[in-house]
Order: structure tokens, then sequence, then C-alpha cells
């Protein structure tokens, strides 16, 4: 497994302490290579578990019986639009809502009347929520200090903390002397500073602009690799989403739509929703029409008949939706050899930096989109009107939604 | 008006406070000079004047006036004055936080309902507001009797032209003047820093005494400025319903311009306060700006 490379050194010393042992990989000049997010070596054993929980307020159900379990060690991203209720869960696993039904288990224990102050969970705050009285370090000694941590090993755990976040010899700062990303990074310290089981994170780089957005999400993913610490993390941004999460939970209306990984979801999304919310998605309704062998003919809306996978069809359907991301859709000037070959007019061509957005249209009814990589900044192979054919793998065919 | 037409001020965005910003604040100048500042230097010159048998202000220098502050009749007074505005200040802080508080974290609607609640006793006449309380409080008025149909008093109350009178009248007095600035800071208190309280590790009580005491301590001190200084100058209250048989500095002060007509005393008084009142304003001050 090539992801040994990055096990932490806390690895080889003691495991008390895990803070000591780290660099915060902003400030190390050869950063090792980023594992791939769903090779990492993550613990069976689970951490927290959700069963049954359900959130109303008022007549507004904001978490509809949601069974979710959280593995030890795993960065676990909650992903939805705005009002999906994936706040709503954060805020009942950090204990600042108790759930209407159903139970929380830490470790195997119900906490869900607990209170947070009770709970061996912190939390990364959207508006980082640093106390604006207090000093950098008084800041991140606060949890440790609640906890009556002596004030000699407190100290101590602070100054290392703040070296963890690279903001060594900021201790006597106050907040309103920080930037937004120092302080976000003192965010950071506070809570891990109280080595919580579960670290929860509130949509933290939204504030960020983009770059440094970018920046802060390998660090953290870092981060969370070397201190092998649960990390649940909301966010609405589904690129974010696929950059750091070991495993995704797609929220639509308080409901769980789909949980995998992030490969998982983004090519085998399992209903029209996370097809749609993950990246962009040419949603295709059909009929199914023959099925044999291997490949399974279906006919479209608009009349165009496509192959797909026999095995993604299930016995006795006759309608399916199909999802085509618009990177598989393959553009040729000649008719290709190929099955799910069309030929279609380009009706609008979108310039989108790396890429190229084409609007076509096949046989003069059906509407696909299709990104193409874009080859040259001195001609652009495609134009508006340019009659072309386009093909489509079976097997980038999905089968979203069937009956 | 030179400055508004002047296009070279405006149009070179150059930070001039100068002429437009004197023009806006010529009214407030104006009143200040006319009714703050003025009046001041009038009574300081009268502080070291003498006055003859009839009361007239006779312009001769004199440090009689000063001298006589230090008799212990005046220094007990001073002393008093400064207890009772300081219990009602405490009172007032007990009371008005929980309420300045939960005002200020109440949902937005219900917000404005409570803050009405806490202005409408302003739409009715100070005077009449504190004879309506002497009426309740008198021993044959309605607290008195209800005390007794409850069987908690056996005799009349006889509370009214007492010490107690007084606090309840300076603490209904001032109230408002404690909750609205506390209210202030405590509406701009961020929820997520309570949370973040809670969330590591600090219940609420240690989340109050962390947090949110330290993060309303600019309307606390407003608070405690709106409610002591004139608290300790307030003679009507005591007059009224202390029945003049504990006299505040405010009525001694006030008696030396009415009845005594020895207004170089009164003035003497008057300064010697207002520069007690800077002093301690100053020390409160530089308190709170080196904590920050």
């Amino acid at each position: 497994m090539n992801s040994a490379t990055i096990v932490p050194k806390n690895d080889k010393t003691e495991m008390s302490d895990p803070l000591s042992q780290l660099e915060w990989p902003f400030h190390s000049q050869s950063k090792p290579p980023l594992p791939a997010a769903n090779k990492a070596p993550i613990s069976m054993e689970t951490m927290v578990e959700l069963r049954g929980v359900t959130k109303r307020f008022g007549s507004m159900t904001a978490v509809d019986a949601v069974d979710l379990q959280i593995r030890k060690g795993e960065f676990l991203t909650l992903l939805g639009p705005s009002g999906c209720g994936k706040t709503t869960l954060l805020r009942m696993l950090a204990g600042f809502e108790i759930p209407t039904s159903g139970e929380i288990l830490l470790e195997g224990k119900d906490v869900s009347g607990v209170p947070p102050y009770r709970r061996n969970v912190n939390q990364v705050f959207q508006s980082y929520a640093i106390f604006p009285h207090l000093s950098v370090a008084d800041n991140i000694a606060f949890g440790l200090k609640m906890r009556h941590v002596p004030r000699a090993e407190r100290e101590r755990r602070v100054e290392e903390a703040l070296d963890l976040v690279s903001l060594k010899g900021f201790g006597k700062r106050k907040p309103h002397e920080l930037s937004g990303g120092q302080r976000q990074r003192v965010a950071f310290a506070r809570a891990l500073v109280c080595q919580p089981k579960v670290l929860l994170l509130d949509e933290p780089f939204s504030a960020l602009d983009a770059k440094l957005r970018h920046a802060m999400q390998l660090e953290v993913k870092h981060l969370q690799r070397q201190l092998g610490i649960t990390f649940v993390f909301v966010t609405h941004d589904q690129e974010e989403a696929l950059i750091m999460s070991d495993r995704i939970a797609v929220i639509n209306h308080g409901k769980i739509d789909q949980l995998g990984d992030a490969t998982d979801i983004y090519h085998a999304p399992a209903s029209a929703f996370t097809a749609n919310f993950i990246g962009e998605a040419n949603l295709l309704p059909s009929e199914v029409i023959h099925k044999n062998g291997v490949s399974a003919q279906v006919r479209l809306a608009e009349g165009l008949e496509l192959n797909v996978r026999t095995s993604a069809i299930k016995e006795g359907s006759v309608q399916a939706l199909l999802s085509v991301r618009p990177e598989k859709i393959y553009i040729t000037k000649n008719k290709p050899m190929k099955e799910n070959a069309f030929k279609a007019v380009i009706e609008e061509e979108v310039f989108r930096g790396a890429m190229d957005e084409l609007r076509l249209r096949v046989a003069g009814k059906l509407e696909l989109m299709a990104m193409v990589a874009n080859e040259s900044a001195h001609e652009r192979a495609w134009h508006k009107g340019d009659i072309v054919y386009c093909a489509i793998h079976t097997d980038d065919v999905v089968v979203v939604e069937q009956k | 008006m030179t400055a508004i037409a002047d296009p070279h001020i405006t149009s070179a965005g150059k930070r001039q406070p100068g002429t437009t910003g004197w023009l806006l604040l010529s009214p407030m100048l104006l009143w200040l000079g006319l009714f703050v500042v003025a009046p001041t230097a009038i009574l300081f010159v009268y502080s070291f004047c003498q006055r003859d048998e009839l009361g007239q202000v006779v312009f001769e220098f004199t440090w009689e006036n000063y001298a006589r502050i230090a008799d212990p009749v005046y220094l007990n007074i001073l002393l008093r004055s400064i207890w009772y505005a300081g219990l009602t200040t405490a009172i007032c802080l007990v009371v008005g936080y929980p309420v300045a508080y939960y005002i200020g974290r109440a949902p937005a609607q219900r917000r404005s309902w409570l803050l009405l609640l806490v202005m409408i006793p302003f739409w009715i006449s100070f005077l009449l507001r504190t004879y309506a309380w002497i009426s309740l409080l008198k021993a044959e008025g309605p607290v008195s009797a209800l005390l007794q149909w409850a069987h908690l008093i056996a005799t009349p109350l006889e509370i009214l032209y007492t010490p107690t009178a007084v606090m309840i009248g300076l603490v209904y007095t001032y109230l408002p003047f404690m909750i609205l600035p506390i209210f202030t800071s405590a509406e701009k208190l961020d929820n997520s820093l309570i949370e973040a309280s809670l969330d590591l590790g600090a219940g609420p009580w240690r989340t109050l005494s962390n947090i949110i005491i330290p993060l309303t301590k600019p309307g606390i001190f407003a608070g405690v400025l709106l409610v002591f200084v004139p608290s300790i100058g307030m003679f009507a209250v005591t007059d009224l319903m202390g029945g003049a048989r504990v006299p505040m500095i405010g009525n001694v002060i006030q008696n030396q311009f009415g009845q005594a007509r020895d207004w170089p005393f009164g003035a003497a008084l008057g300064i010697t306060f207002l520069v007690l009142f800077v002093i301690a304003f100053w020390f409160l001050h530089e308190r709170g700006e080196e904590r920050r």
C-alpha cells in the first residue's frame, strides 16, 4: 500500500500526545505527497453511530431518520445543498441540538442528551468564533483550562499547538491583529489541543479566497492523516468534498441520499440528485427495449437508441434514468467506429479555462453537454455550428434510477 | 457652506475633517458651550465668592466655601450618598443584567416588544411615577393591604419615608439606564462564541463568567456610569420618598440654591463632586483600557 509513506512519525513514538511529534505541513518545504483519498488505511472500528436520528423544528423535519456509522480515523463529509439538514446533523453531534428521536453513540455510549461541554468532541466554527478578548494563547488554552489541565502542561501543549499550525510566536497577539487565515489556524489549534475523539468542521473554508482555500483543504486533509483523528466535515461545495473526504454522505431533504467514497459518488451516483449535485451530469430518461448478453438497448425520450451494460439494468425494469458525465462524451470530426455514436451540432461553445464546454444537439432534439480539454491557446478545435460526432462508452452510461 | 461648495476639497477626496466637520458638529458644540461649559464656569467663579445676609452673591475671593465641605456633617452625607448610589448601582446590575441579556438574545420580534416594555415608564412624567410609588407604599396603600391580607406582616407597612423606600425609588428610576446599554452589548454578542465556549468544555456558569460577562463589559461599564452618576446627585426621590429624613448630597446642594440661599457654598459642593466624578471616571476608564 503506497499510502504507507505518509503514515506519521507518531507511529513509532508515544501515542499519548500526537501533537507534540508533528509538524504542520505549512512550513515544511518538502511536503510528502497526499494520499489518494480512497486508499487510506482506516480502521473499521466505529467511532460514532447514528441510529434513526430525527430532528424536527416545529412541523419542519430537518433530519429524517438518519442511520450512519462513522469510522475511527476517517474523514467523513456531510455534503448537500443549503437547508438539507447537514448542519443540524453536525450540531447534534456537537451537542448543540438534541435529537427529537433516535440515538447518537460515541464509542458505543449514547450521548444524545449529553451537553456539548461533557462530550469529547470539538468543533471548528464557520466564523472561527475566536474569543476576541483573549490572546491567541489564551484562546488555545481555554479548553485545557476548562478541563483543569495543570498550568505547566497547559503551556507546553499550547506551544505545541501553535507550532503545529505554524503560528509560533503569535501566542501573545490579540485576535484582531490576525488575518482571516491565521484566525482559522487558531480555531484549528484551539479545537485540536483538546485531543477530541471527533473533530467537527462547519464549512471552515467558506470565508477564504479560492487560492488559500485550496491550500488549506490540502493542509487540513494532511493534518487529519497525521493526527488520525476522526473528522466530520460539513460543506455544500462538492469539489471540496471530493478533494478531502475518505467517504462522503450526500444529504438531501434530511436524508442520506448516498454514502460512499469520492470515486463511487462521482462515477456511480445512486440517484438523480447525487448525479446532478456532484459535478455535472446529462440526465436522460429512457425506456428499456431489449436486453441480452453484455449490453442492453434503451430508447431515449427523443427517440435515440443507446447501449447500456446489461448488468446495470435490473430484472423487470422498463424505465431507466441515465446519467452521462459531460467529460465522458467524446467528440470527433469523423464518424467513429464505436457504439453509441451520434451526429450532433455544436449549439454553443463556452470557454472555461482548462476545459471547453460544448452544448450539443443530437438529431435535432436531444440536448447534451460535453466537456473537452482545451488543447491550444491559438486555435480552438470546436466552434459553434460545427457538425461533429459524439460517442459515449457503454460503461460510462450510469443508470441512476429505474423501475 | 464653503466646504460643501468648494469642488477642490470634495473631489480631491482628501481627509479633511475641517470645515464640513465643524459645521456638522456646531449645534452640539453650541449646546455644550451654552448649557454645560458656561454654567460650570459660572459655578466655578461663584464657589470662590461670598454672600451677604440676604443671600446675594458678593464677588470677593474666599476659600471658605471649600473649607466648609470638610465639615463631618457634609462628609457623612457624601459617604452616605456614595453608599446609596453604589447600592442602587449594584441592585440595578444584578436585577438588570439577566433582563438585558434575555432581551438581547431574544428573537427579533419579541426583542422589540420587550424593549418597548422597558421604555413605557418614560412616557409618564417622572414626578407622577414617584407619587404613584408613594401611594403604593404608604401604610394604608395596596402593598401594605396585600401583605397584611396574606398574613406576611401584622401591622401596616412602615416603609415609606425610610431608606428602603429611597432605595426602591432609586432602583426603579435608574433600572432602565442599566438595562439599555447592557442590552446593546448582549445583542451584539455572537452566538457562536457562546457555543464555542460550551464546545470547549465550559459549562453554562463558566461560559457566563469567562465569555459572556467579559464581552458585555462595555455595556456594564456604561450602565454603571449611567446609574451611579445621576443617582448620587438625585434629590427628588430622596425628598419625596425619603421624606427629606435621609438627605443625600443632591438634597444638600439643592438646599443651598433654595431655602438656604447660599449659592457660593452650593457651587463649591457642585464643583467638588464634578472633580470627584471626573477622577473616578478617568480611573475606571484607564483600568478598562489597560485590560484590553
